[in-house]
């Protein structure tokens, strides 16, 4: 697995939308990420213990240099976009499983984002677009208004469509609208965002017979496994404590949608 | 210079541990520490058949610490055995198994499963604040503890540690009705009950409403009570809460602890237990200490 602790250093920091923080870190942690992976970064005062974690929403491998693309949510995100450039940043990675590339051969795919859970979405554009094995890959991203952050970038990988809640820009309305009104197929979708995104997306997939890949997030503690606060329910019971709740942070937080209870 | 301490005549290597429930099985964390550098691993809780836990959120920031309410979830002994007994035994480190269970007999039966094992110790948790029944009912009362323990020693193949709750009015008294028990040694403190609520939304953050307030902020708490446990008793003991690093480990061995295990600060910095470790050992060499037992209960 290859988890280790380590010390980054801010490259780029800039808010990209209200609240939305774009980082760039090098870090050595890059040659090894995978799309769907996250990583924990430690605030550095005192009273905020745990750490962050944050989705990889881009990881430059060769140049040793990885994204996150956040939104400021509590004191721990506060600080954090606070740092300036050459800033020290601890952060643990690479964590969780990812989505999974090979599910996508041969397939149309969909890839769905739902306001901050739309930045993973770009790094596994990136690696589908660099397989070239899906038969086509269609990004659907939904925001509250026409801040439409990183959808340039998307572009650079896939079709990109929209859907905004004000129906300031794209379709009016969440990822489903979006899908509905352009009228769009696929057979394999992946999805990270709110909750009742992904309730739609699984029975979206349950409706058309195809399969879903979510990716889930909870309140963690350790990030690795350990303390068992970031569980979600499973259908069959989990590999690791034999009951029904499986560690987000460990066995997801990429799942079959059709595995998990949510 | 000598680290090694004893406790119920088992030799540690040191006094480092892991607390319960923040280390698993040491499977997860063997990716960051070397496991034979510890004195022993001290697993999570672990039950006659497998627990559910509670339901999420069951993870709270505090300032300075953290509240969980898990609600021990865990796989159940069978599991436990085949699978993460075998795992510890590959390395040169103390095992201590923490049992948890809902009645007596739930405790009784994990016991004797363990008997059987290469486990070193067992620590009975009857402190656990996050599940309705069994574990800290068995520890907040004087007579309640006495039962569980004596109850345990009578079928326990191992040394006996009990983890006492710090929400009780007298720690001294439990401590001692532990001790009249039979129990070898006792470790402390497992997590202050606590709450927090999300003002914005007006609700518990917590599924559970309440959980363990465990962390840095707890320290002093800790130390405390180890302090007045170690005057009421001459059993050792095993001193935990918020220990962060060697400086905060040493507190509790100069309190009365005989040794330290470190909890919420692995998911701070998982390295934080081979830290300590080479903290102590240079907290030696700096003051001419030969051998550590001469700073347990040396507080003046």
């Amino acid at each position: 697995m290859g988890q280790k602790k380590t010390e980054a250093k801010v490259l780029y920091q800039q808010e990209i939308a209200d609240g939305i923080f774009d980082m760039w870190m090098e870090t050595d942690l890059a040659q090894t990420a995978k799309a769907g992976q996250f990583l924990s970064v430690y605030p550095r005062n005192g009273g905020t213990l745990l750490p962050r974690p944050i989705s990889i929403c881009e990881a430059d491998r060769e140049a040793g240099r990885v994204r996150i693309v956040y939104r400021v949510a509590g004191k721990g995100t506060a600080e954090l976009s606070g740092y300036h450039v050459n800033r020290k940043v601890n952060v643990l990675g690479n964590l969780g499983n990812g989505f999974p590339l090979d599910a996508a051969e041969g397939k149309r795919v969909f890839l769905t984002g739902g306001g901050i859970g739309i930045p993973p979405m770009l790094q596994l554009a990136k690696d589908l677009r660099q397989e070239g094995k899906a038969e086509s890959v269609a990004v659907i991203v939904g925001y509250r208004d026409h801040q439409l952050f990183l959808k340039e970038d998307l572009e650079k990988y896939a079709r990109v469509y929209v859907a905004t809640e004000d129906g300031s820009a794209g379709v009016k309305g969440n990822v489903m609208d979006a899908i509905a009104e352009n009228g769009l197929e696929a057979d394999v979708v992946m999805a990270c965002g709110p909750m009742p995104m992904l309730r739609a997306m699984k029975r979206y997939a349950r409706e058309k017979g195809i399969v879903a890949y979510i990716s889930l997030e909870e309140r963690m503690a350790c990030g690795v496994g350990a303390c068992l606060g970031c569980v979600c329910r499973t259908v069959e019971k989990d590999a690791h404590s034999h009951v029904h709740n499986a560690r987000i942070c460990t066995e997801g937080p990429v799942f079959l949608a059709s595995d998990v209870d949510i | 210079m000598n680290t090694k301490v004893k406790i119920a005549g088992v030799e540690f290597k040191n006094p480092v541990m892991t607390a319960s429930g923040t280390f698993g099985s040491g499977m997860e964390y063997s990716e960051f520490v070397d496991l034979n550098r510890l004195g022993a691993v001290v697993t999570k809780g672990v039950a006659n058949v497998p627990w559910e836990g509670n339901p999420t959120p069951r993870i709270a920031e505090t300032y300075g610490g953290m509240l969980n309410a898990i609600g021990l979830q865990n796989p159940g002994i069978d599991v436990f055995v085949e699978r993460d007994m075998p795992f510890l035994e590959k390395y040169d480190t103390r095992i201590i198994v923490n049992v948890c269970g809902k009645t007596v007999e739930d405790y009784l039966e994990v016991v004797e499963r363990l008997g059987d094992t290469k486990a070193d110790m067992l620590e009975i948790n009857v402190s656990c604040p996050n599940v309705k029944e069994g574990a800290i009912a068995f520890g907040q009362k004087a007579d309640s503890l006495y039962g569980i323990t004596s109850a345990v020693k009578k079928k326990a193949r191992q040394p006996v540690i009990m983890k006492l709750s710090p929400n009780v009015t007298d720690i001294a008294e439990m401590a001692r009705a532990a001790e009249a028990a039979g129990a070898d040694a006792l470790s402390m403190i497992n997590t202050l009950t606590g709450m927090k609520i999300d003002v914005h939304k007006r609700k518990f953050v917590l599924a559970n409403r309440t959980g363990g307030l465990s962390g840095p902020a707890v320290k002093p708490v800790a130390v405390r009570m180890v302090y007045q446990a170690a005057q009421a008793v001459k059993i050792p003991i095993i001193g935990m809460g918020g220990i962060a690093n060697a400086e905060d480990a040493l507190e509790f061995l100069l309190a009365g602890a005989t040794a330290v295990a470190v909890g919420a600060m692995n998911f701070v910095n998982p390295y934080t237990t081979v830290e300590v470790v080479d903290g102590i050992e240079e907290y030696m060499e700096k003051y001419g200490i030969e051998d550590i037992r001469s700073l347990i209960g040396s507080v003046e």
